[in-house]
């Protein structure tokens, strides 16, 4: 049996998941740059001391989960999350909700999925897909960075329900409660109070988060070479320039995705300087790319003096500052 | 970035799916833009995964030496450490440090191999003599 279900192709997973389970459960205006926007995605985190894959943590966006929980109680939508013990209680739950109709959000490990490419299947296990319904004993999913859906079995299902390790996911669904419309006063409420949470993060005190985190990695960078050594600083490069553009952001560290949210943030909200603020974030998104650019010169090889180290370093002090400008202004709007 | 300034340069996934750029039009309007893939993170990909080659070769050089058994060669096939060995399998670690002695190795029961060579995507056969299919 398969739901009536429409598949969205998103930039970033958890966007897409959020999107399509909300529109298919009445909410008609909602789209990725909102979600991410009212479920204020936007992050930076630099933790030099924990690794992943013999690299840095480094992430561009807030902790899994967060986006479709925020917007969602932003927009007034209960919410339904569970995790288990057992494999069989979670099959045995999931196929009840696709009794009842219920496209299910799950969190999954991308290492045993079996339609991404092997280049792409790390021990990653903060990816979201929805599962919309079965036949002949598999099950349909619909994967929001592929272009179309796909079939997984029962065995392929919960060995990524099941995956094991840093944020395992413990068979964990998600799904709205209720199907309901919202109303555009309640997304324009969400969208403030999204854009409020964004620059309070980002704006926060601390040395690792946040536009401070930049910061931070910036001045960090221009130290790699002569600490790590040229080979592991080209590693962390790639690890940095990976987290920033790999599948999933949209380009430019999720920037031009928050660009696109304060342009559509602008019809609901009526906030002129919405627009001016979003072709900031197209400066900061594009700068973030160049940097990229430049990374990649050093870990090819092409470049690896401590001048181009410095270089790649002061890139993410110019991000920084243009970023917090930003945010700044988005904390200090007067919202009507 | 502009819509017509989006990559195109074909990387493993762009392959099986093109994925969604978000890029501005003339007027400055976000919109969005199929990309098959971007030479500067298919470089970092291909980086990360020489390095995991290198490691992959020092192991099986440590097998082929009779420093460890074929688990290790697997390990870092897979990208795994004990710990997460540990847990996929469901046993120890201090077990899966000892699989991890060649005498102890080839001692192992066929129920035990099986579970390793279900985390690892292999046959027994295959496990046993390092044989890895990348396909």
């Amino acid at each position: 049996m398969t739901l009536d279900f429409n598949h969205i192709q998103a930039a970033h997973c958890e966007n897409g998941v959020t999107t399509s389970l909300l529109r298919h459960s009445g909410v008609q205006q909602i789209t990725e740059p909102l979600a991410f926007g009212i479920g204020a995605g936007l992050f930076f985190v630099y933790i030099p001391f924990l690794k992943i894959n013999n690299g840095p943590v480094i992430a561009f966006r807030t902790l899994p989960g967060l986006i479709f929980n925020r917007t969602c109680k932003a927009l007034d939508i209960p919410v339904v999350r569970k995790k288990f013990y057992s494999k069989e209680a979670a099959e045995k739950f999931l196929n009840e909700r696709l009794a009842e109709g219920h496209p299910v959000g799950c969190q999954v490990g991308v290492y045993y999925l079996p339609y991404f490419p092997k280049e792409y299947r790390f021990h990653f296990n903060a990816h979201n897909i929805i599962v919309f319904g079965s036949e002949d004993g598999n099950y349909h999913v619909s994967d929001p960075v592929m272009e179309g859906t796909n079939i997984l079995s029962p065995y392929e299902l919960e060995r990524v329900r099941f995956a094991k390790g840093a944020l395992a996911p413990k068979g964990q669904l998600y799904y709205p409660k209720e199907n309901k419309p919202v109303t555009d006063e309640q997304i324009k409420r969400g969208i403030i109070s999204g854009i409020k949470k964004n620059a309070f993060n980002m704006l926060m005190p601390g040395p690792i988060a946040g536009i401070n985190g930049i910061t931070f990695i910036g001045k960090r960078i221009k130290k790699w070479r002569d600490k790590l050594g040229p080979k592991e600083a080209g590693l962390y490069l790639a690890q940095l320039v990976r987290m920033q553009e790999e599948i999933g952001t949209g380009g430019g560290g999720f920037r031009y995705i928050y660009g696109a949210f304060l342009q559509e943030a602008h019809p609901y909200t009526k906030q002129d300087e919405l627009l001016e603020i979003a072709q900031t974030f197209t400066t900061s998104g594009d700068l973030w790319r160049t940097a990229a650019v430049h990374a990649a010169g050093i870990y090819k090889g092409r470049l690896g003096t401590q001048a181009d180290f410095d270089t790649m370093g002061d890139y993410l002090l110019e991000i920084a500052e243009i970023e917090r400008t930003a945010f700044k202004a988005l904390k200090n709007i007067k919202w009507q | 970035m502009k819509k017509q300034d989006v990559p195109q340069d074909l990387s493993a996934l762009g392959k099986i799916t093109k994925e969604v750029c978000y890029a501005t039009d003339d007027t400055g309007k976000y919109t969005t833009q199929l990309s098959d893939g971007w030479d500067v993170k298919i470089t970092a990909l291909d980086k990360a995964w020489e390095e995991i080659g290198d490691r992959v070769n020092i192991a099986k050089q440590k097998v082929l030496n009779g420093e460890a058994s074929p688990l290790l060669f697997f390990m870092e096939k897979g990208l795994m450490d004990v710990k997460l060995v540990a847990e996929y399998t469901g046993f120890w670690q201090w077990q899966v440090k000892r699989h991890l002695k060649p005498d102890v190795f080839k001692s192992l029961s066929d129920k035990k191999l099986q579970k390793y060579a279900e985390v690892f995507n292999v046959s027994v056969n295959d496990l046993q003599n390092m044989n890895f299919n990348d396909a």
